[in-house]
């Protein structure tokens, strides 16, 4: 149950959009752009959303393609999380995203709506941040295209008016050897204690998490010391987690010294996997 | 502009049309319960977690307490009201799968769209469909049995 007003809006365009954005906007509104929609009805439920009027972007073909070409992935921002397991376009993505929540709130959680989330595990950006996928957002001035690292820094960093209409994957990265992890406090569903997915580049591993600090990350200090081969595995991990942007998380769902130490193993598995492998 | 918060919906319930002006910010739930007086779809969570309030919307299983009723406009919505004597409904009485009784329509509607749309469902895909829902008398083990034992009916027939 939303606990206040607001107004629903269907537009069929990009350019539709985000005019109607702007025209809220300027009435003195409140307006959001909705995906699937469970995280603003949820939240709005705690008064943790507040929107005048939602504008609904599912229904705009751009943000609906899921388009594999020789060169590029194309994957829209509408796309639901189990359209995007069931096509599996991308393995580690198609992993990541049939981790989250569960099967049928899968069937309502969009792509774009994971990444772009205030909850803070939007554990599909790990796979996106590995394979430094380019993203194409929509604002006033039209679309614009960037590496995912230009924009995506704990959170998407989008300007006013603007949302985020696809995801662009060079394909090289949906091949690569891959593991992707998720531990939970219990349970087969829902949030993650930690979740870390790895790739193997030639012979450099590349890592990202989530559930470690709130908000996900890839760190380029962490990569460094995890790809340290001259060193034991062990070593590596320590100083790898040495490295972490911020004091790992102490929450209802773990203390800090309970995630470290899942977090080590799973780190050894990878390696021993993917170095081995 | 703005549209008045409050609006004339028609909405395609278990095959019938039903014209109602409720507010735009109200959940599928909410509607189906309180304008349709359809009650079978259960209030749990409002939270996504439990799967009382399962449907269909053009056939894939959606927890109505997280969709507008706004945004179904043009689909086609079934409740536990619509099924009728489906064959995961039989199988649910025969395995006894339930005790209270609160989860299993939401259980009901995810089963019967996993017994439609992946009749070769292997264990992985049921535990994974399964797990949308949570039952708190834990008949778990009897409602999977109800799900394989529809799954095997339909192999023996094909
Ligand atoms: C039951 C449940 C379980 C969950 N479990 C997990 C989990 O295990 N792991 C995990 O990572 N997350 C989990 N989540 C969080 C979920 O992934 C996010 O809440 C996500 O935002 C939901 O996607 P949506 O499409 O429904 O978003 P919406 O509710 O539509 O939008 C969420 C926010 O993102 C913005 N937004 C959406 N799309 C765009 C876009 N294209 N451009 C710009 N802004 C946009 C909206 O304006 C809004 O602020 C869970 C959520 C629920 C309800
Ligand atoms: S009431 Fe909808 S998931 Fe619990
Ligand atoms: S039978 Fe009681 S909650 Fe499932």
């Amino acid at each position: 149950m939303i606990p206040f007003d607001l107004t629903y809006h269907r537009p069929s365009s990009i350019s539709e959009a985000v005019q109607l954005f702007e025209q809220i906007q300027k009435q003195g509104k409140t307006p959001l752009y909705y995906n699937g929609g469970t995280e603003i009805i949820t939240l709005s439920r705690l008064n943790l959303v507040f929107a005048d009027a939602v504008i609904d972007i599912k229904h705009i073909p751009e943000c609906r393609v899921l388009d594999r070409k020789q060169n590029e992935l194309t994957l829209g921002a509408a796309l639901s999380l189990t359209t995007i397991e069931e096509a599996n376009p991308f393995p580690l993505l198609a992993k990541a995203a049939s981790e989250v929540a569960d099967h049928t709130a899968r069937n309502q959680i969009t792509l774009g709506g994971n990444v772009c989330g205030q909850i803070f595990y939007r554990e599909t950006v790990l796979p996106l941040l590995l394979a430094d996928c380019d993203v194409v957002i929509a604002g006033k001035s039209g679309l614009r295209q960037h590496s995912i690292h230009e924009v995506f820094d704990q959170h998407i960093r989008l300007e006013p008016g603007e949302f985020l209409v696809q995801i662009k994957v060079d394909p090289i990265y949906t091949t690569m050897p891959h593991i992707h992890i998720k531990r939970r406090k219990q349970g087969n569903v829902g949030y993650p204690l930690v979740t870390v997915s790895m790739i193997k580049k030639e012979r450099d591993l590349r890592v990202a998490f989530s559930g470690v600090c709130p908000f996900p990350f890839r760190s380029q200090a962490v990569e460094e010391q995890l790809n340290a081969r001259h060193l034991p595995i062990e070593t590596r991990i320590v100083r790898a987690l040495q490295q972490l942007p911020e004091p790992i998380l102490d929450d209802v769902e773990g203390s800090a010294e309970y995630r470290l130490f899942v977090l080590k193993n799973i780190l050894t598995d990878m390696l021993i996997a993917l170095e081995e492998g | 502009m703005i549209r008045a918060p409050k609006c004339e919906m028609t909405l395609m319930v278990n095959g019938e049309k039903h014209s109602i002006v409720a507010r735009q910010a109200d959940t599928l739930l909410f509607v189906l319960r309180n304008y349709l007086g359809l009650t079978g779809s259960k209030p749990g969570c409002l939270n996504g977690d439990c799967g009382a309030c399962t449907v269909l919307i053009d056939g894939t299983p959606i927890k109505s307490c997280m969709i507008l009723a706004i945004e179904t406009i043009g689909k086609s919505i079934t409740t536990i009201e619509g099924l009728h004597d489906a064959p995961i409904q039989r199988a649910f009485v025969e395995q006894f799968a339930f005790q209270c009784g609160y989860c299993t329509p939401g259980f009901i509607m995810n089963a019967h769209a996993l017994t439609e749309h992946r009749p070769d469902a292997d264990d992985e895909t049921i535990r994974k469909w399964l797990e949308s829902n949570i039952c708190r008398c834990t008949s778990y083990r009897e409602i999977e049995q109800a799900v394989k034992s529809v799954l095997a009916e339909g192999q023996k027939q094909e």
